[in-house]
């Protein structure tokens, strides 16, 4: 019968002219537009900081509460945090998991130190008497700089999930792309970290 | 240590053509961390060091510092180029620009002009919010 004939030869598999690559997904660039809609966030609270930045109402200044030496240190740490990690990236990509975890320990305790630090000094400056709720000037400050901390510490979190997830699976292409994704965000926030040092602080002082 | 073993990547340039599959070099990543490291020890020294008396003047190279840094950063550390993606990458990027420069410009400007055109204030009012 016919339909026997036709059960004999199945269909051949299909074939996809498709000119992008195998492993090309809408994740990584998913991902870069939610860090420009979290851009966003900052560039509002970055707005607030640059028009209530001088509304002292009688309290304490900027020059007066900034500590800058240990600004510089946190500056520091996140700066070769994102190196080190870039480093991690360099690993991921020779397929040399113990090195790459290696590298990203190592940026994930720096971050872990700036978050240390951050606390330190907003603890120090509450202590002073410098609280959210003295001024404009301080309430934009803590807004701003807490919410890049909270980052910071999210993605630290992240990091620690994530260094389990590649113990115990190793480098598979899903562990990859959150790596990847893990490191768009982790440099991202070192660039925001430019602008709130730059501006929040530097500028803070000089005017 | 592992500055030996890592020189190995110094010529890993080849890998990165393909589409999106940018890590970077050691080259790349160290370039990006000196370029960086001096943007950040320059505004820093300007103001810690008092170097320059018009506050204009330092608050203007100090932001300016900060601009070129970011540039950096995003050429070395996040790869952003014209390529990625299809070029999506950049377009996002330059219309989240576009609205940041909106955002901080016009809040700049509205409030600085609410400022200037506000009613005088009484003097008790004024000597307890200097430059309110």
């Amino acid at each position: 019968m016919n339909t026997t004939v036709a059960d004999m030869h199945p269909p051949a598999p299909p074939v996809f002219y498709t000119r992008e690559e195998v492993h090309h997904n809408g994740t990584l660039l998913g991902f870069w537009i939610y860090l420009m809609s979290d851009l966003f966030i900052f560039a509002s609270l970055f707005a607030c900081n640059a028009v209530l930045g001088t509304n002292y109402a009688g309290g304490p200044t900027a020059s007066e509460v900034f500590d800058l030496p240990g600004l510089a240190i946190n500056t520091a740490l996140l700066l070769v945090s994102s190196v080190t990690f870039g480093f991690a990236m360099l690993e991921m990509a020779r397929q040399r998991k113990r090195a790459m975890l290696i590298w990203l320990a190592v940026s994930g305790l720096l971050a872990a130190a700036f978050v240390g630090l951050e606390i330190h000094e907003f603890a120090t400056m509450i202590a002073e008497g410098a609280t959210p709720e003295r001024s404009a000037f301080l309430s934009s400050f803590f807004t701003l700089v807490g919410t890049h901390g909270l980052h910071v510490t999210v993605g630290v979190i992240w990091l620690i999930v994530l260094m389990v997830q590649l113990g115990q699976f190793g480098l598979t292409e899903a562990n990859i792309r959150r790596l990847r994704c893990l490191s768009m965000f982790w440099h991202f926030l070192d660039l925001v970290w430019v602008g709130v040092f730059s501006y929040v602080y530097l500028v803070g002082v000089l005017r | 240590m592992s500055q030996t073993t890592h020189s190995g990547s110094m010529h890993g340039g080849a890998h990165d053509a393909g589409m999106g599959e940018d890590h970077g070099s050691l080259r790349g990543y160290l370039t990006g961390f000196v370029l960086a490291a001096i943007l950040t020890v320059i505004p820093f020294w300007l103001v810690m060091g008092h170097v320059i008396a018009s506050k204009p003047l330092a608050i203007l190279l100090v932001l300016a510092l900060a601009a070129v840094q970011i540039v950096v950063h995003m050429i070395y550390f996040l790869h952003l180029n014209t390529k990625s993606e299809h070029g999506w990458n950049m377009l996002a990027f330059i219309f989240a620009l576009v609205l940041v420069v909106i955002v901080l410009g016009a809040s700049l400007w509205v409030m600085y002009n609410e400022n200037a055109n506000m009613m005088p204030m009484s003097p008790i009012y004024q000597q307890y919010h200097k430059g309110g």
